[in-house]
Order: C-alpha cells, then sequence, then structure tokens
C-alpha cells in the first residue's frame, strides 16, 4: 500500500488534491505578507477586470436596443434588483449597490476559479468569513440605526407562548450568531468541495485503467459545479436579501 | 505503529462523515421533492417560492458542507 | 524489513515535510489571511466603487428610459388606434351620407325622366292622330276622287256603248242611269 502510493507519487501526474488552494507569490518565492501580490491578488484583479468590461464597456454604448454585452449586464442587474426588492423589501433598495457587488464578486470569482489552473478566492475561509461578517454587521448596525432596541424584538417572540419565550429567545441568538459562521462556510466548504472532487478525479486519471471514467466524472463534475459556482452566488445573495429584511423589518 | 494506528482511526472517522454527506443528501432531496409536489399542486404560486426553495436547499446543504468540513480537518489539520 | 522501516520512515518524512510546506488546509494557513483579507477589501471596494458610481447608475438610466419609451410607445398606439377608429366611424358616416345621397339624386333623376317621358309619350301620341286624321282625310279624297273618276268612266263607257248599239239617246239619260246604278 504504502509502496503503491510511493511509486505512484513519483510520476508526474500526482498532486495534492489541496494543492490548487495554496496562496503564493506571483513574482519570487518570499513570504506572504499583507501586501504581497499573491495569486488570490491576480484572480480578484482578473474579477474586476471582467466587472469593468462587463459592466462599464459593455453598457457605455447605453443602447435602448441592447448588445449582447449589455443585455448580459441588464440581466445581471434586473435579476439582482428583483431579489433585492421581492425578499428584502422597496426600502431595501438602497443597499442594492452594495448585494450586487457581494454578488458580482462572488459569482465571478466562483465562475473563473473554474478556468484551468486558476485561483479561486472564495474558496478561502479567510475572503468568505470577511464577506459573511460584513453582511453581519451591515445588517446590526443598519437594525440598531433604524430601530434602535426595538431591534432586539427580532429575539422575543411575541407571538409564542409567554413560557417558551426565553428558550426561543435563546435559540434565536443561537441561530443569529451562527448566521456569519455558516453563511460562510456554505460558499468556501461548497467551492472547495467541488474543486478538490475534480482534484481528486484527475488523481485517478493517472490510472490506465480507470482513467477514461475519470475523465467522464470530471466532466460531469464540471458541470455540477457550473451550476454549483452560480446557485452559490445566488444563495449568499438571496440570504444576504433575508437577513437583511430582518434589519429593516424586526417584527415577526 | 503507533502513529500508524492514530493515522488508521483517523481515516475511519473521515469515513464516517461522509453519512453526514447522505444526510445533506437526503435533507437537499426532501426539499426538491416537496417544491415539486406543492409546484404541481398549485403550479401558479411556483414562481413566487424559487426563492425559499433555494433558501431551503442552502440551510441543507450547509450542514453536509459542515461534515464535509470536519473530513477535511481530520485529513489535513489534525 | 529493513527496507520497508526505511520506506515508512521516508513516507513519514515526505509527510511531515508536506504539512510543513502546506499546513495540512491552504485555508487553515493563517500567514496568508492578511494578505487575502487586504486583497479582498481593495478588491471590493474597487467594484463597489465602479458598480456604485458608474455601471449601476448607467444600467438604471437605460432601463428606465427604454421602460419609458416602451410605455410611450404603448400610450401613442393606443392614441393612434383611437384615431384610426375615429376615422373609421367619420368615413362610415360619409359613405352613409354619400350612399343617401346618390339614392335621392337617383329618385329625382327618375321622376325628371319620367316627366320627360310622359311630355314626349303624350305629345308623340297628339303626332300620331293628327297624322292619322290627315291620312284619313287623304284617303276620303282619294275614295271621293276614284268614285268619281268611276262615275265618269262608266258614264262615258255607258254612252259608247250605247250608241255602239245603234241607239241614239243623249248624255243625260245615260249619265242619270249610271248615276242611279251606282247609288244602287
Amino acid at each position: 500500500m504504502a509502496t503503491e502510493a510511493h511509486g505512484a507519487e513519483e510520476s508526474s501526474l500526482v498532486f495534492h488534491p489541496m494543492d490548487q488552494f495554496i496562496v503564493k507569490p506571483l513574482f519570487g518565492d518570499g513570504e506572504v505578507h499583507w501586501y504581497t501580490i499573491t495569486n488570490a491578488t491576480l484572480w480578484m484583479a482578473i474579477a474586476v477586470v471582467v466587472v469593468l468590461l462587463l459592466m462599464v464597456l459593455g453598457t457605455s454604448g447605453r443602447n435602448r436596443v441592447p448588445s449582447r454585452v449589455q443585455s448580459i449586464a441588464e440581466m445581471a442587474y434586473g435579476f439582482v434588483y428583483k431579489m433585492v426588492e421581492d425578499v428584502a423589501g422597496k426600502d431595501a433598495i438602497r443597499f442594492f449597490p452594495y448585494v450586487f457587488t457581494l454578488f458580482m464578486f462572488i459569482v465571478l470569482a466562483n465562475l473563473l476559479g473554474l478556468l484551468p489552473m486558476a485561483f479561486t478566492p472564495t474558496s478561502h475561509f479567510s475572503v468568505t468569513i470577511v464577506l459573511a461578517l460584513a453582511v453581519f454587521l451591515t445588517v446590526t448596525v443598519t437594525g440598531f440605526v433604524l430601530h434602535g432596541t426595538h431591534f432586539l424584538g427580532l429575539f422575543w417572540v411575541s407571538s409564542a407562548p409567554l413560557v417558551l419565550r426565553p428558550l426561543l429567545a435563546l435559540i434565536e441568538i443561537i441561530s443569529y450568531f451562527v448566521r456569519p459562521v455558516s453563511h460562510s462556510i456554505r460558499l468556501a466548504g461548497n467551492m472547495m468541495a467541488g474543486h478538490a472532487v475534480i482534484k481528486v478525479f484527475a488523481g485517478f486519471a493517472a490510472i490506465a485503467a480507470v482513467s477514461p471514467i475519470s475523465v467522464i466524472a470530471i466532466t460531469g463534475m464540471y458541470g455540477l459545479e457550473l451550476l454549483v459556482a452560480f446557485i452559490q452566488a445566488y444563495v449568499f445573495t438571496i440570504l444576504t436579501c433575508v437577513y437583511l429584511k430582518d434589519a429593516l423589518h424586526p417584527a415577526h | 505503529m503507533e502513529g500508524d494506528i492514530a493515522e488508521l482511526g483517523k481515516y475511519i472517522g473521515v469515513g464516517l462523515t461522509a453519512i453526514g454527506m447522505g444526510g445533506a443528501a437526503m435533507g437537499v432531496g426532501n426539499v426538491a421533492g416537496n417544491f415539486l409536489s406543492g409546484a404541481l399542486r398549485n403550479p401558479s404560486a411556483a414562481a413566487s417560492q424559487t426563492a425559499t426553495l433555494f433558501i431551503g436547499m442552502a440551510f441543507a446543504e450547509a450542514l453536509g458542507i459542515f461534515s464535509f468540513l470536519v473530513a477535511l480537518l481530520l485529513m489535513f489539520a489534525v | 524489513m529493513a527496507t520497508i522501516t526505511e520506506d515508512a520512515a521516508g513516507h513519514a518524512a515526505e509527510a511531515a515535510g508536506h504539512a510543513a510546506e502546506s499546513a495540512g488546509m491552504p485555508q487553515l494557513d493563517f500567514s496568508t489571511w492578511g494578505n487575502q483579507i487586504f486583497w479582498l477589501i481593495v478588491t471590493l471596494v474597487v467594484m463597489y466603487l465602479i458598480l456604485s458610481r458608474v455601471a449601476l447608475p448607467r444600467l438604471g438610466a437605460v432601463l428606465a428610459d427604454r421602460a419609458g419609451t416602451i410605455a410611450n410607445d404603448i400610450a401613442q398606439a393606443e392614441e393612434l388606434k383611437q384615431k384610426a377608429k375615429e376615422a373609421e366611424a367619420a368615413y362610415d358616416k360619409a359613405l352613409a351620407d354619400a350612399r343617401s345621397e346618390a339614392h335621392k339624386i337617383v329618385e329625382s333623376t327618375r321622376a325628371e325622366i319620367q316627366k320627360d317621358l310622359d311630355a314626349a309619350i303624350a305629345k308623340a301620341d297628339a303626332e300620331i292622330a293628327e297624322k292619322v286624321a290627315e291620312g284619313e282625310k287623304a284617303i276620303a279624297e282619294i275614295r271621293a276622287g276614284a268614285l268619281e273618276a268611276a262615275e265618269t268612266v262608266a258614264k262615258d263607257t255607258a254612252a259608247e256603248i250605247v250608241s255602239a248599239l245603234g241607239f241614239s239617246t243623249d248624255g243625260a239619260d245615260v249619265d242619270a242611269a249610271v248615276s242611279e246604278r251606282m247609288k244602287g
């Protein structure tokens, strides 16, 4: 078993499934400081460039009858706008640029990460935890600014029997503070799992007998991952909207 | 050889966490199946509830992801 | 045995090296967190500025403009439809008017023609009656002329016959006898 694994490691196709997530400096081999330009920086910058191309250059015509790129931009705009309006309510529209930024960053990072040799920023907990904490802080601050202490009514379920209320309040508070955890781990875990599974199948491709199955499996997983990349961005955005609704209308 | 036994336990534990993903699979299937049967009963209300469908799926799936996370922590971090 | 232990030791050393190199999961390598968080915040701020300052107002304006244009076009189409309906009604009314006018004209023309026709017929009848009377008169004259001529011929013939038979007589007797016979 050990010798077999050892023998396989000597061939060029073997790699660790988690190696793709290593953050390394783009130029040179130095240590990773906070300002170092790394592969993570590169792929985040590519996401920004894509946003520029899609949302700014693509719409520069301001056509009444849209071009192809402009229709994509308009579709994204309409999709997120409708989501914010439907889920969080009309008065959440002032958060629309914020929610749209989150959506564009996540969906582009997820989709660009599916390119071969790419790095996926959203597969790192450091990134998704910052995103989720930003949402959590926005929701909490907005709730307290708009409703003051009345915002705490979110945890005091007035429709429940009085005896149950302290217990429910405890559960509500726990679930409120678990939100950023599940919010961030869901996104990072999904992206990491998909990429790791593809890499594991790719590792099997080195064994000649199973390599056709492995290639078919990679193809199937890749299609699933495209779907997951979009759905996770959608889920992150819609949960942001749900949490924003709690901040804007805390009454149950 | 004692280290190898610890290794063995680790891998058994990692294998056991895969059961958690089965639970998540059942949960997601339950959400989707119930949504479909509800949507077939009342198709006019289905479109307005797709957001709820995805939120429910996301919550069910998140728990499966947690078990995957536990597996990864066992494999690489412990 | 020796090779196996050596192999295992090598494996363990390699695993340890691997662990040191990537600290297990790269996600849990906290030395890179600061870097990623810094660049994430930079990215998000840049993206937010691009989207909220340039892209979203522009897209909002384009979509509002389009919605306005569509609403305008629909209103205009509605107006044009109304106008078309009015025009159709006016056309129908004009058509009905024209038809009744034409009917009236036809009626009056017919009456006029009838009057002219009646007058012409009456006149023609009168002319015909006159012509008939004239003809009858001419026939009567001719007949009278013919009778007279026949009487003269008869008288002359009778006188000739009488004289040929060797009777002498004066013309008056023969004439009277012929006239007597002819009246008979």
